[in-house]
């Protein structure tokens, strides 16, 4: 299931699998049992070849590879139509097996448990297995060969060089990469690019501008900024989180996921929290409380709100109700500070979408191979042109166009260069924390924007999270 | 007959009562074990005594919750109650009285059909309409008929009118099916009374206080424990139209929802179901003590 795609099941669930779903807080210790349940016999199998320089995962040339795609809001026409003959022009022994399901875990967790898994798989959807759980079983074979073998259509770097950055990171558990999170979503203030340029606002870096700008687009009748607080706070959350980062790095978000005492309280999170709190103050329209976001969508549809902070699936969230005088566009969130650690044009974008090669099937490097042909440049291209919805792979889809918010995500990703970053699991890992965190959100821009009051309660809502022995934790760095 | 009366009774009785015995004594038995343990809604549990409801004393959103609870409780029964007697006898007596015999205002079969539709829709559909009543910017009902100049209300959005809000769509929802209930004790009040009282000069006002009242405290109670045990549900309700997950601000914060959230969202099962036990005990100790208060007022009256 896409990201991208409009239905707000998958948006609600995006966060949840763009942070990499095998860490979420509710482990199945059935899923853990159930996968550790099989018995280790280890009579698979396998095929290999001879490692070259041509064949750099030693694949059989002549055994098949099983993949199974999930047949959701992405479709399965990448698979069938792009990766699978691609993978067999330059194998074209092999033959792929090709299934498409919307039942992932139905179907393929006996089949994990018997040893006869798939090569490759799409681990995804409502019915998605608890990767961490999977990787825990050792059912996942680790992609460590396949991150350091050469690009497919890159010449001269390793898959792992040609992905953006903490793509890698975000399906490695223990050290050891195990998930390729293909698809990846931008996160930034989103905009109309007609009314903008209409009224010859330029795009702000600085925060000073952008209250400059705020009270521009106010003096000319727009409600300046807003979000829907009564289903969607969790969009603001990450727009104050992205700040806090910005002004104080990936630490503060680390340290705020690993609840750390004091997390919350750091600086630049109050700093963060005081300059949105403004603007919640001067800039927002009171009655988006209880507004969803659908509501608040459809206003800026119609030039009533300018900046809504989102991901890049808005555009084609909205693409029915955007007119043709709408054109979105995306900014990075301006500098809080002019000491701000990271630059104005830094992002937060995760990756998504997790695919595997199972550790006991018949042929699991054919299923790496497949993983490579994937996370070739063309593939990826030919992804994002059928799914409206970027890859990892970092700059694959570099001056096509494929829709002018799209593009315009694309164009600040590059801009952030290396400063793009993962941003955080918390709302992953502890649902409470992410209940406490939007109510925060929703108090901090429309009752009065008392930063020091959501560092606080946030601030007591983590460490009562993180004395409560009921609760898994996680830790990242 | 009487040669297979027994096997004739059990083959009615087997299925209902094994349904029930399944579904609702079983689950409830269920619920009590699990309140017991740390189970979080996937695989095995540990057995960790009453952890969880010393949790559950210490937690203040559940304390929140049933604050709210009670408030309902005492609020909307109460005007639902009121309402539905005074359009019951509308419906029934309140007009003039023609050829001796007391009759509903004009049109009273009209209204009675009338009052009865909110009964009919689902509670889902009831709550998505009146989110849209409520809503807190222009595109709102309510907001809407107001004139241009005033600032929208924001209704759900305002902690302190959210979970009102929530209690007038209860009371709609649920005064329709106390209308009918209440036409059906009155209609069974035999006319002679009234008639007689009517001889001797009572007003409306004294027929109702002092004829229909005392004779339909049966029917009364049974209308209480009912919205008593609906008072403590109102899931639906605050699931769809609150806004923020029962806010702002824990505004519109009910129990059946702390259960549902942390069942479902926050993954403690055990925890919810600790909750599930108390509000188990706190319905069944309202409806006898319904039961019990009214009983003696009824021999009272």
């Amino acid at each position: 299931m896409s990201e991208m795609t409009n239905s707000s099941l998958d948006r609600r669930t995006l966060l949840r699998r763009a942070a990499a779903v095998g860490l979420v807080a509710a482990p199945g210790v059935s899923f853990l049992s159930a996968c550790a349940g099989s018995d280790d016999s280890g009579d698979t199998k396998q095929a290999t070849g001879t490692k070259s320089a041509d064949n750099p995962l030693g694949i059989d040339p002549k055994a098949g590879v099983e993949i199974v795609i999930f047949d959701g809001g992405l479709g399965t026409k990448y698979a069938t139509d792009v990766d699978t003959p691609l993978f067999n022009k330059k194998w074209p022994d092999a033959k792929i097996t090709y299934s498409a399901t919307q039942q992932v875990a139905t179907t393929i967790k006996p089949r994990l448990n018997a040893g006869s898994a798939p090569d490759m798989i799409n681990n995804s959807g409502s019915d998605i297995m608890d990767f961490g759980a999977i990787v825990k079983a050792g059912q996942a074979a680790d992609l460590s060969d396949l991150f350091a073998a050469p690009s497919l259509d890159i010449a001269g770097k390793t898959v792992a060089e040609t992905l953006v950055p903490g793509a890698v990171q975000q399906g490695t558990y223990d050290g050891k990469p195990f998930a390729v999170n293909y698809s990846f979503t931008v996160f930034g203030l989103w905009y109309n690019k007609k009314l903008f340029d209409k009224n010859s606002w330029t795009l702000p870096t600085t925060w000073a501008d952008f209250t400059a700008l705020l009270d521009k687009i106010k003096a000319a009748g727009i409600t300046p900024f807003g979000y829907a607080g009564a289903n969607a706070p969790y969009y603001m959350v990450r727009a104050i989180m992205t700040s806090a980062a910005k002004i104080g790095t990936e630490q503060v978000l680390k340290d705020i996921d690993n609840l750390k005492p004091g997390a919350w309280t750091n600086d630049a999170v109050l700093q963060a929290a005081k300059a949105w709190g403004e603007v919640g103050n001067k800039y927002i329209d009171k009655s988006f409380l209880g507004l969803k976001h659908t509501e608040v969508q459809l206003q800026q549809n119609q030039d009533k709100v300018a900046f809504y902070p989102c991901g890049s699936w808005l555009e084609n969230e909205q693409a029915a109700s955007t007119p043709a005088t709408f054109e979105y566009a995306m900014m990075a969130f301006p500098s809080v500070t002019t000491a701000d650690k990271l630059k104005a044009t830094a992002i937060n974008a995760a990756a998504g979408e997790i695919y595997f090669a199972a550790a006991k099937s018949k042929n699991p490097q054919g299923g790496k191979e497949y993983l490579r042909t994937m996370l070739s440049k063309q593939a990826a291209l030919e992804f994002t042109k059928l799914t409206k919805s970027l890859t990892v792979v970092a700059g694959a889809a570099d001056g096509v166009v494929i829709s002018p918010g799209l593009t315009s995500a694309n164009d600040a990703l590059g801009k952030a260069g290396q400063e793009v970053f993962m941003g955080y699991l918390f709302d992953t890992w502890y649902k409470k924390l992410d209940d406490a965190s939007r109510e925060a959100a929703n108090q901090l821009m429309f009752k009065g924007g008392d930063a020091k009051k959501f560092c606080d309660t946030m601030e007591a809502a983590s460490q009562a999270v993180a004395k409560d022995s009921s609760i898994t934790k996680f830790t990242r760095s | 007959m009487r040669h297979g009366k027994y096997p004739f009774i059990i083959g009615f009785l087997v299925v209902p009562l094994a349904l029930y015995l399944v579904f609702v004594v079983g689950a409830y038995l269920q619920m009590f074990q699990l309140s017991l343990t740390d189970w979080s809604g996937f695989g095995g549990f540990n057995y960790i005594g009453v952890d969880n409801f010393v949790k559950l004393w210490d937690d203040p959103v559940f304390w929140v919750a049933l604050r709210h609870n009670i408030y309902i409780l005492i609020a909307m029964p109460i005007v639902t109650i009121a309402f539905a007697l005074f359009f019951a006898f509308l419906l029934n007596v309140g007009g003039k009285s023609r050829g001796g015999v007391t009759q509903g205002v004009w049109g009273s079969k009209v209204y009675r059909v009338i009052f009865f539709f909110p009964q009919l829709l689902a509670l889902a559909i009831v709550a998505v309409i009146f989110g849209r009543v409520f809503g807190s910017d222009r595109s709102g009902m309510l907001n809407g008929l107001f004139p241009d100049s005033w600032s929208p209300w924001l209704f759900l959005a305002d902690e302190r009118w959210a979970l009102a809000c929530i209690g007038i769509v209860l009371v709609w929802q649920q005064i329709g099916f106390y209308v009918v209930l209440f036409s059906a004790g009155m209609g069974s009040i035999g006319q002679e009374i009234y008639e007689a009282a009517a001889l001797d000069g009572a007003t409306k006002v004294t027929l109702f206080f002092r004829i229909t009242l005392p004779l339909l405290w049966d029917t009364l109670q049974v209308a209480w424990v009912y919205l008593g045990i609906a008072a403590f549900d109102c899931f639906a309700l605050v699931n769809i139209m609150s806004v923020n997950k029962g806010g702002p601000d824990n505004a519109t914060q009910v129990l059946s929802y702390q259960i549902y959230l942390n069942a479902f969202q926050n993954s403690q099962a055990g925890y919810a179901s600790a909750i599930g036990v108390v509000l188990f005990f706190l319905t069944l100790t309202f409806a006898a003590l319904t039961l019990r208060v009214t009983r003696r007022d009824a021999v009272n009256a």
